[in-house]
């Protein structure tokens, strides 16, 4: 009995177990591994394996003398001698950022609202902010490029009321405001989703209680309603955050030369310099961020767990 | 609640679900504008739809995402179904971290990842690089909408089929799986639309190999903007309205929000 149940435990777990291993796991381990790495001549890395001419079997080039010649710390140096690296990280950082708050403010009145709903409607309400959210990624920028496009009746019309007043034209497209509000764009369901499923549950009857201690509306939603939220908003804000740093679609279709963020680095290392090792860097430093946001949420979020009970 | 403060709420939320449509509706309206620019409203034509048919690279960029997004969300959803039934049955370690992580991630890192190591084994990259890709942050998709329909499942009606003398196998092929087929449908329908709408891991699998439909928006939008672009977005928003429609009718939990 014992020995069929290992088995079923392997039968049912193997076959994701060792798919992940091989499509996840490995090529995340030869990423990390390349970050040590030098270029190829080509691009790409340089080989550690060659064919010896005179036997014709492959042959570990890299030993214990030579090791100097085919793995560096240097990649890592590079990142950090070049300010330029690390400001464009802080740069992608305050883009995620501003853009998590947004969608914050922007969410929070939508999910509280399709929560305090008649149940009836409360289904359709939360689908018809997926629905958007199902068009492709690319359709939904595109759609700004329309909007925010130089011939666009939406840019028209801001650069006459700035006329008006006396400001000369502004360009929409290209530019930091582009990339944020299209960011916010195809984020936003992100955090409406988690903020209303928080909000679904929260207990009515402690906002009457607070009601009858005599709070006022906006004390009651301080000290009641926001601090039982922070669970759902923790969630939200790592939804959108993350997505939202290691992007490179969005900077590279609306964002001009000034938007550029980690994610275009990164896409650039690996398919125009072609420079391998330096974009295995680049994407370790993303992966440590992540890592490291992730645990901080976690902390936080217990500590705002705790404090709201 | 005060009204006055319901006002604002309403205005709020209405802003939000303007925010929300208005540029979807003008990329629906701008397909039928009679203008090679998406600018001023000229005139009414079906004229891009007649492009875009005619549009022999979107043609096959169209066939390689549907045969890539069938075999994905076939694999995934066998792979995603094991997962979520040993995430649920057993305590485990490795296996939910190595299904949770790629979902967790920004998508450019499995891209660049997936990239280094197929171009390693000397793989050429093509429909069967980016299915491989595809089927790896699929799975983690279908096990937690597996798992989160197997936990609201009643344990003692397996037991009661065991005590009927059901062996293991017949009680899952008659009691759980009967049981979880929604949550299955809807990961395998969750699969396919992820695998048709994927641009970031598509982007740095497809090689030159092969293009598919987000490919080769992503390289229209980038060159310039024109009118046959609103007309395919048009139609892929419809595809995915009428996906919606189909999971409601054979699946209603797909598109509960939990």
């Amino acid at each position: 009995m014992a020995k069929s149940s290992r088995l079923n435990k392997w039968l049912i777990s193997g076959p994701p177990l060792i798919y992940l291993i091989i499509f996840f796991a490995i090529p995340s381990l030869i990423m990390a591994f390349a970050a040590f790495r030098f270029p190829g001549d080509y691009g790409g890395l340089l080989p550690l394996i060659a064919t010896n001419p005179e036997t014709g079997a492959n042959e570990l080039l890299v030993n214990a003398q030579n090791w100097r010649d085919y793995l560096t710390f240097e990649n890592f140096g590079l990142f950090f001698t070049d300010s330029i690296y690390v400001e464009l990280f802080a740069k992608s950082f305050w883009y995620a950022g501003l853009t998590t708050l947004i969608c914050l403010v922007m969410a929070y009145p939508l999910a509280w609202l399709i929560a305090r709903s008649p149940k009836k409607y409360r289904d359709l309400m939360i689908l018809l902010v997926i629905l958007p959210f199902w068009s492709n990624f690319l359709i939904r920028v595109y759609a700004w490029m329309i909007i925010l496009g130089p011939q666009g009746y939406f840019s028209m019309a801001i650069n006459q009321v700035l006329a008006l007043i006396g400001v000369g034209p502004v360009q929409l497209m290209f530019s930091h405001f582009a990339v944020i509000i299209v960011l916010v764009y195809v984020h936003l369901p992100f955090m409406v989703l988690p903020l209303y499923a928080n909000l679904e549950k929260h207990d009515m009857a402690l906002l009457d209680a607070a009601q009858d201690l005599g709070a006022s509306g906006w004390q009651r939603f301080w000290k009641v309603t926001w601090p039982l939220s922070l669970p759902g908003v923790w969630a939200g804000a790592a939804l959108v955050f993350i997505p939202a740093l290691g992007m490179f679609a969005v900077p590279d279709l609306v964002g001009g030369t000034d938007g550029i963020m980690i994610g275009n680095l990164i896409k650039q290392q690996f398919l125009d310099s072609r420079d391998w090792p330096f974009g295995s860097v680049l994407s370790i430093m993303l992966t440590l961020a992540v890592l490291l946001l992730a645990g901080l949420a976690a902390l936080i979020g217990r500590g705002g767990k705790r404090n709201a009970l | 609640m005060h009204s006055k403060q319901s006002k604002w709420l309403w205005a709020a939320a209405l802003f939000a679900y303007a925010f929300l449509y208005v540029p979807l509706i003008i990329v629906v309206v701008y397909s039928f504008n009679d203008s090679k620019l998406n600018a001023e409203w000229v005139g009414f034509t079906f004229k891009w739809y007649e492009v875009l048919f005619n549009n022999e690279q979107m043609l096959v960029a169209a066939r390689n995402s549907l045969i890539i997004a069938i075999i994905t969300s076939f694999c995934a959803t066998v792979l995603g179904t094991l997962a979520g039934l040993a995430m649920h049955k057993y305590k485990l370690r490795l296996l939910p971290l190595l299904v949770l992580t790629p979902i967790a991630i920004p998508e450019i890192l499995m891209g660049v990842s997936l990239l280094i190591f197929f171009v390693m084994l000397n793989m050429t990259l093509g429909l069967v690089s980016v299915a491989l890709a595809h089927i790896a942050f699929c799975i983690g998709f279908v096990a937690i909408v597996v798992r989160s329909r197997l936990q609201g499942m009643d344990e003692a009606l397996v037991e009661a089929a065991r005590d009927l003398g059901a062996t293991p196998i017949q009680a899952f092929r008659l009691v759980t799986m009967p049981l979880i087929m929604p949550g299955i449908i809807a990961g395998a329908l969750m699969a396919f639309t992820l695998s048709i709408d994927d641009f970031v891991i598509t982007f740095f699998t497809a090689g030159a190999g092969a293009s598919t439909l987000p490919l080769q928006i992503y390289s229209m939008i980038r060159i310039a903007v024109t009118p046959e672009v609103n007309a395919i977005s048009t139609l892929l928003m419809l595809l995915t309205l009428f996906l919606i429609v189909v999971a409601s009718k054979i699946a209603p939990s797909a598109l509960r929000a939990d």
